[in-house]
């Protein structure tokens, strides 16, 4: 019913425009996107949690974080690249020990009861630090939360926890979910997570399996007069074709995620009434990655690892695998990440004569068909790119006398195989850099990681002197030290080579015109969109 | 007039309304017998499935990690323990199996919810779609086959018959994005992809024509490639009964073309078709994982093709189950309907 209402109004406002000529283009436009509307958006997936606080991923944020808000969002602009939500300022102390939230105030939950300190501390103790994937993490030395007053959090840490780490961690980890809902239950098994309930701009309204998920908007929003929207739906399209012939039939309005593949966007771009957006992944970077398995003596030779890394033209994958929409990586830590990156490191030229060189020097001489020595190659299924990497990586190590044979299984048989079983010698992996390296990115390289963990270290890597390094990092209060590290870090990755980053990309948009204030941050898919506004 | 010509075509087809008592209790025999012999071949399913789903590597834990972007070694140790991952293999089977024997079809831990519902949830919509494709095919193939096959040998009878095996041979994807883009994206005559409109709040008539507006495309590509089998099951009937002397009888009586070709060459050749008609749905009630992933339908296929990905045993035997009992019934009811229409089938029966 409340979608009537708008389609009535621009109706009017289109006949009001067509009298009043088309003089006043800008000035139609302006009105228009105040005027609400249902934006309808391509989901490839259906977490079967919802719950953002308890499962921090990509799939789940995409819908999720529209109803349940963090702490603070990730921004352009804002100082630390961070934009204040449920918190309005923090502060950490000078020993480490303690960060304190100031909340925001005047804020309801979508069930009318009041938000306070309590939910935060509850959410944190109870569900970030041990059931959440990335909290268990950053929040491994959190003891206490004191709630001093209802406007007032304060985390009490047991060992030194850099403040850059929280705050870098903010967007992702700090979902806030309501203690009066949760408390004495099952958390992992309470209805809530999946009929969400926040204090977000969208309510969560339905879910159907399999078809779609709608939210509406919040009337008691704290940040009125947003959200510009009435209604949100997720559609399930399973079809990446489909997700772009929907886009064109005008069914759906917008597909994150690059849920249309590269090799559409070409055309797509140039259908009238549709753009293709790169911006507003800035902060969700993927790396194109060659994981190793130093079990295997020849690659246990750093010579090696080095002709493997020449024998690797990165312009030729970002240009011909990724259309463009990539770039070379440097090391472990992407340009996407000012804050960390340094471009300072030892860097590998594509150079098949230096590459031959190197193995040669190594020992490991072609024999009479060419072949130096045979490897088993895992490509990760879990992106078009990633497949694609494997069969010119394939390639590309043939050039080098390097027999690689490809072994291609479905996700789960793949992660098994690689994290668990180590069954590989090299593997194409696609890991995300969230915001800061003590996250997801160090635990790449770090040695003394159990099997079975998915996106670490299992190919049996160890150098003292890089995780003396990480350890250092992980309590190093002060940000520019800690910074320090980080770069040096970087260096030592690039120049042992426990893995080779090969190129970072984000994801596309792709957007009818009439959807507005798309990609306004560096998390922009996975973040609240009380912005974003259809026109017309 | 119309008596004679009736009574050449059922002394060619030997219908058994004079011993319908006959046929219901062949009929009912074949029930008993049938409901005894599908215990077993029902046991040998799941115990297939199982083992199969056992051999692929990488359990519900790793899918699950996987899509959640991987999580600590703790984590995955206690949803093993919570999923009951962690017991031995015989040990689950035979959970599986007890609880099957209560009729539970377990809890499917990537969906995190009683396989019954899911099941309950889709199998309406795999019915609709494959039940309306299935007819549909049925309907124009054999209507084309009757076309095709009342002139072996002519140009439209060849002229039908390449087209239909072109059709066949199309992989039903491809057709199923040509079909969405000429007819929802260039002319937007039909919806792209789902079952019905998103939350549009419609009832009664007015969804059921929103919903058969959404599986048009759906329901005709898979009708365009299925109509061939039964074109050429038709067919090949008509041209064997041709030859057959009730039809020169038929027709030195002077008989029209068009009665010759209806009332006795085709409805002769109808019997393959029933045959034919029972294997098809057959097959077709597992759903279609491409069409529906194409055209978003939340059925059975997509559904199994979820429950293999995440390595999902319960759901995935729960919809084999499903399936293969199914098919059974159909099997069924396609030997009741011989049973009844020719007596030679039933005979069988009562000997073993």
């Amino acid at each position: 019913m409340l979608t009537a209402i708008p389609t009535r109004r621009t109706f009017l406002q289109a006949g009001a425009a067509l009298l009043a000529s088309t003089a006043l283009p800008t000035l139609a436009r302006a009105q228009a996107a105040s005027a609400g509307g249902r934006l309808i958006v391509a989901a490839d997936s259906e977490p079967k949690n919802l719950n953002p606080a308890i499962v921090a991923s990509n799939g789940v944020f995409f819908v999720a974080s529209k109803v349940i808000e963090p702490l603070a969002e990730a921004s352009f602009e804002g100082k630390d690249g961070l934009s204040p939500r449920l918190a309005t300022a923090w502060e950490g102390s000078e020993d480490g020990l303690s960060v304190t939230f100031k909340l925001r105030a005047g804020v309801t939950w979508h069930d009318g009861k009041p938000f306070t300190s309590a939910d935060v501390a509850f959410s944190a103790l109870s569900v970030w630090k041990p059931l959440q994937n990335l909290g268990r993490i950053v929040f491994a030395n959190l003891e206490t939360v004191e709630t001093p007053d209802a406007a007032t959090a304060v985390f009490r840490f047991s060992k030194p926890t850099p403040l850059q780490l929280i705050r870098n961690a903010l967007p992702v980890v700090s979902s806030v979910i309501p203690k009066h809902l949760y408390e004495g239950t099952d958390i992992a098994a309470n209805p809530a997570n999946v009929q969400l309930v926040g204090t977000g701009p969208f309510r969560f309204a339905e879910y159907k399996p399999g078809e779609y998920y709608r939210l509406t908007r919040n009337d008691a929003y704290w940040g009125k007069p947003q959200p510009n929207l009435d209604e949100i739906v997720f559609r399930v399209l399973p079809d990446r074709a489909g997700a772009g012939a929907a886009l064109e039939a005008e069914e759906i309005q917008l597909a994150a995620f690059s849920a249309v593949p590269l090799t559409d966007l070409d055309r797509i771009s140039r259908v009238p009434g549709i753009k293709v957006i790169t911006k507003g992944y800035e902060a969700l970077t993927y790396q194109l990655v060659v994981e190793i398995n130093h079990r295997r003596k020849e690659l246990a030779d750093l010579k090696v690892r080095q002709a493997i890394a020449h024998a690797i033209d990165r312009k030729f994958v970002v240009d011909t695998i990724f259309l463009g929409y990539a770039a070379a990586s440097t090391g472990p830590v992407p340009k996407n990440a000012p804050e960390f990156y340094d471009a300072d490191v030892p860097t590998y030229d594509f150079d098949v004569a230096k590459a031959n060189a190197l193995l040669d020097e190594a020992g490991y001489a072609k024999d009479a068909d060419g072949k130096r020595f045979s490897l088993k190659l895992r490509p990760a299924p879990y992106f078009n790119e990633t497949r694609q990497f494997g069969d010119y990586l394939r390639q590309a190590l043939a050039a080098v006398g390097i027999d690689a044979e490809i072994v291609n299984a479905d996700s789960a048989a793949h992660q098994k195989a690689v994290y668990t079983d180590h069954d590989f010698d090299l593997a194409v992996a696609p890991p995300v850099f969230r915001g800061d390296p003590a996250i997801s990115t160090t635990i790449l390289v770090q040695s003394g990681i159990p099997a079975g963990v998915g996106f670490s270290n299992q190919g049996g890597y160890a150098n003292a002197e890089l995780d003396a390094v990480i350890a250092k990092a992980a309590e190093t209060i002060d940000t520019a030290r800690r910074t320090e590290l980080y770069r040096q870090f970087q260096k030592l990755v690039a120049a042992d080579l426990p893995l080779i980053n090969v190129a970072e990309w984000g994801f596309i948009t792709v957007a009818r015109d009439s959807v507005l204030n798309v990609a306004s941050n560096p998390r922009w898919a996975v973040s609240n969109w009380a912005d974003t506004a259809l026109q017309g | 007039m119309a008596g004679r010509p009736e009574g050449g075509a059922t002394d060619a087809l030997p219908t058994a309304h004079k011993s319908a008592a006959g046929g219901m209790n062949r009929a009912l025999r074949l029930i008993a017998r049938r409901a005894l012999a599908s215990i077993p071949v029902l046991l040998i399913v799941v115990v297939l499935t199982f083992l199969l789903l056992e051999t692929a590597a990488g359990d519900a834990v790793d899918a699950y990690l996987l899509s959640i972007g991987g999580g600590d070694a703790s984590v995955a140790q206690s949803l093993r323990a919570a999923y009951g991952l962690d017991q031995s293999m015989p040990a689950r089977l035979w959970l599986y199996l007890s609880s099957l024997a209560r009729l539970d079809l377990g809890w499917s831990v990537a969906f995190d919810r009683p396989v019954r519902d899911l099941i309950v949830e889709r199998l309406p919509n795999t019915l609709l779609l494959m039940g309306s494709a299935t007819a549909l095919s049925f309907g124009l193939g054999s209507a084309l086959g009757i076309l095709a096959g009342a002139r072996p040998g002519s140009f439209r009878d060849r002229a039908l018959s390449t087209v239909s095996l072109v059709l066949y041979a199309i992989p039903s994807f491809w057709l199923g994005l040509v079909l969405s883009i000429v007819f929802a994206v260039q002319l937007r005559w039909l919806p792209t992809s789902g079952i019905e409109t998103i939350a549009s709040g419609r009832t009664g008539l007015a969804r059921a024509v929103d919903i058969a507006v959404h599986l048009a495309l759906p329901v005709g590509t898979l009708a365009l490639i299925y109509m061939a089998l039964f074109l050429r099951v038709m067919r090949a009937g008509m041209a064997e009964v041709w030859g057959m002397d009730f039809v020169l009888f038929a027709r030195s009586k002077g008989l029209s073309r068009m009665r010759i070709v209806l009332r006795h060459v085709a409805r002769n050749a109808l019997l393959p078709l029933v045959t034919m008609l029972g294997l098809q749905a057959a097959a077709m009630l597992g759903g279609s994982v491409v069409i529906e992933s194409i055209f978003a339908i939340p059925g059975f296929g997509r559904l199994a093709q979820e429950a293999v990905s995440g390595r999902d045993t319960a759901l995935l035997t729960g919809i084999i189950v499903t399936s293969a009992v199914l098919v059974i019934a159909v099997n069924l009811l396609v030997d009741i309907v011989y049973a009844l229409l020719d007596p030679r089938v039933g005979a069988t029966e009562r000997g073993a």
